[in-house]
């Protein structure tokens, strides 16, 4: 195993369904909350520290080994919003099959069993690191990753936003997404002896509004 | 076509495999893609209400915005709404159904364990390019629909859909005169981009309707068939 | 404001509060803050209305039964003193038991105000829910003053067949100020499952972005309803926006959650009512 499969598993081509998710961020430009790089770059510290934090921790503990239906339960409980929970689900099972495939493991298999429609994301994300021989911080950084460069991505196609400065909007926040991976990583070790309770649950608000209205429109890019 | 890989461990975690996770044989699945406007959803629905009733159908579309080409489906009553699903693209549709199928992948599966078996299930992309194509791991064939208001020189400038589809479908054919375009160089074209892969010209308001395309899918579906109930199985036992 | 008639009636000849200051301990981290603890115990009478064994107020924390018809017992939390202070430690816990009815609400909002030693407050709310009894815990805002620092933990746990009404207010300072720092973490466990954990962290010193597109966005008020009850294991509420800025949404169990946020505790408090009288 190498650690050069954080690269493939962190990878935006990653077929895991990603691409057509903003995380938010279309429910905050037709707000006009978001409206260039510099609220992009607020709204990205925003969901890093709440929802990314939360991922990244719930990742780092299945990367552990802790208990899939376990943690299942706790991101259930940490993301009230049904319309996120929904999308959490389908990108696991996205996820989960483009796992399969890249690093077969029966720890997936089992996962695929228990949840034949999908787990929560990042406890599928945590589970295909711990199969490709990745580490809980690994996970950690995987999974807050995904939580900023997803929207980036997504408002570069919303307001034809310059590639370079949304590009660069991710590389200032490279300092704080380290400590975002440590602490996850840290959180999940105490998870291990205390329990899921242990993990954090740092919630944004906006987001899980912006989510249930994003579910209900009509006509949109993304699907949450 | 041949799917250019086979698994034979756990078929649930492969997107090509020609079998479901309990064994059985899945639908074939024939991708219809093309440019906007070229009359792709139009071409669904008229091949939905010609095969309806000898083949179990079932439909994923791939919109830009959400549902509308499932909504107009839906409209049309071309199949029961539970045979029809749409798949969000974040603004990308070739990317849905090339570079990451799997939520067409869950989609086609979804649609098999929830109103399955099916025979055939058409696969729609998104209104995009002439150079989005369908991954091998998605779809068995795939048809290219352009019409000739589009202009009667896309044949010549080729691209992968033009070139590589197993069928090419040249629509709007009764729009000729209108716009100009000469059939007779979208065909001499056509042929030399594509060599012997076939090409239908059609026009859904003409007596020939959507025939031929009806035609050469039953031939897909025949040679489907026929080439899944051949020994390729090493049938597992089918799970409850 | 339906609950307003019932706050009115504060039964003063009722002797069963005792308040006083604590005789001690002092927590240790803070020799200047006070600690205290209020108890409340909800249980049903041989006449089928709820008794209250248990009402038990301390330093800051005064409580009154006040004046009710009916089976249900209503209980008023009146603040002796503001507060919390920075280094305060307030306990606050309720427990109601199988067949009793309990609603608890407060005189007036609570204001974290810094202390003299710049410790951090903290504020426990511990509610236990029995199977078969019901719990409405409504107080009256949360206000973060400038200059504090207050945790605020609320935690329920509620048996199968308990039912649960509970508001949550936090306000970002008061008006015309900046805030104080606020975490607070509200824990929903039923069944001995966890139907919703969530931490929120505002103010100066959280974690940046906490005013952001994501989170609060210029919104000085924000607030939850959350309402558990059996019968939505069958049929639950729908997901709905309430306005622009509130959603009602479904949680992965019988329970419903509004999350409202406004740019004030009035506006804020409109859409918690509207949201209270949809759901119950």
């Amino acid at each position: 195993m190498s650690r050069a499969a954080l690269l493939v598993l962190a990878d935006g081509r990653f077929p895991a369904g990603g691409h057509a998710h903003s995380g938010g961020a279309e429910a905050a430009v037709k707000a006009g909350r978001i409206t260039g790089a510099a609220s992009l770059e607020d709204f990205c510290r925003g969901r890093l520290h709440t929802t990314g934090t939360v991922s990244a921790a719930l990742a780092a503990a299945a990367a552990l080994g802790l208990d899939p239906v376990a943690l299942d339960e706790a991101a259930d409980a940490r993301t009230p919003s049904a319309a996120l929970r929904v999308a959490a689900r389908r990108l696991g099972r996205q996820l989960l099959r483009a796992a399969r495939v890249a690093w077969p493991a029966p720890e997936l298999d089992a996962l695929a069993r228990q949840f034949p429609k999908g787990a929560h994301q990042p406890v599928v994300l945590g589970v295909a690191a711990r199969a490709a021989g990745l580490d809980a911080e690994d996970a950690a950084y995987c999974s807050a990753y995904e939580s900023v460069s997803g929207p980036a991505t997504a408002v570069v196609r919303l307001l034809s936003l310059d590639p370079f400065d949304a590009t660069a909007v991710l590389a200032r926040l490279a300092p704080q997404l380290d400590e975002v991976a440590r602490a996850a990583a840290e959180s999940a070790r105490r998870a291990v002896g205390e329990g899921v309770d242990a993990l954090p649950a740092a919630s944004a608000p906006l987001l899980e509004v912006g989510a249930e209205g994003h579910a209900g429109w009509a006509v949109r890019l993304f699907a949450s | 076509m041949h799917l250019n890989h086979t698994h034979e461990s756990d078929g649930a975690a492969v997107s090509a495999d020609a079998h479901r996770p309990d064994g059985t044989r899945r639908a074939l699945r024939i991708g219809l893609g093309g440019p906007v406007g070229s009359g792709k959803t139009a071409t669904v629905a008229a091949l939905c209400q010609t095969l309806r009733t000898e083949l179990s159908l079932a439909v994923v579309t791939n919109d830009i915005y959400t549902r509308e080409d499932a909504e107009f489906l839906l409209r049309e009553a071309v199949l029961p709404p539970e045979r029809i699903t749409a798949v969000e693209t974040g603004a990308c549709p070739h990317t849905a159904i090339r570079d990451d199928i799997s939520a067409n992948l869950e989609a086609v599966e979804d649609l098999e364990d929830e109103v399955g078996p099916l025979d055939l299930i058409l696969v729609e992309s998104g209104g995009d390019n002439l150079t989005a194509t369908f991954s091998r791991g998605l779809v068995d064939a795939q048809i290219f629909v352009i019409d000739v208001a589009g202009g009667d020189d896309i044949p010549r400038k080729g691209g992968p859909g033009v070139t590589t589809a197993d069928l090419l479908v040249v629509n709007k054919t009764d729009l000729a005169p209108y716009v100009g375009s000469d059939l007779a160089r979208m065909a001499a074209d056509a042929k030399a981009q594509r060599a012997e892969l076939p090409v239908v010209f059609q026009s859904l308001r003409s007596e020939e309707h959507v025939t031929p395309v009806a035609r050469w899918v039953r031939e897909q579906h025949a040679t489907w068939t026929k080439k899944q109930t051949a020994p390729a199985s090493t049938t597992a036992e089918p799970t409850q | 404001m339906d609950e307003e008639a019932d706050r009115t009636g504060i039964d003063h000849s009722r002797t069963d509060t005792v308040t006083h200051h604590p005789p001690s301990p002092r927590p240790p981290q803070s020799p200047a803050g006070v600690q205290a603890r209020a108890r409340i115990a909800a249980r049903p009478d041989a006449r089928g209305r709820t008794a209250l064994p248990v009402l038990h107020g301390e330093g800051p924390l005064a409580l009154r039964r006040t004046r009710t018809t009916g089976p249900e017992a209503h209980v008023m939390l009146v603040g002796a003193m503001s507060g919390p202070l920075g280094g305060d430690h307030l306990t606050v816990e309720a427990e109601v038991a199988e067949g009793a009815r309990l609603s608890v609400g407060s005189a007036a909002a609570t204001i974290a105000l810094p202390g003299q030693d710049g410790a951090p407050a903290r504020y426990d709310v511990s509610l236990t829910v029995a199977d078969g009894a019901e719990l409405h815990w409504l107080p009256e805002q949360l206000i973060s003053a400038r200059g504090s620092e207050l945790r605020v933990t609320t935690r329920a746990d509620i048996g199968a067949g308990g039912r649960l009404v509970l508001r949550e207010e936090q306000v970002l300072g008061r008006t015309g100020e900046a805030p104080g720092l606020l975490h607070s973490r509200l824990t929903v466990r039923r069944a001995g499952r966890t139907l919703l954990d969530q931490e929120l962290s505002c103010g100066p010193g959280a974690p940046t972005g906490w005013d952001g597109p994501a989170v609060l966005a210029g919104h000085r008020a924000v607030g939850q309803l959350i309402v558990v009850r059996p019968e939505f294991e069958h049929e639950g509420p729908k997901p709905a926006m309430l306005g622009d800025s509130a959603a009602l949404t479904p949680l992965a169990g019988p329970a419903a959650l509004v999350t409202a946020l406004a740019p004030d505790a009035l506006r804020l408090r409109h859409i918690l009512d509207d949201a209270l009288n949809r759901l119950t």
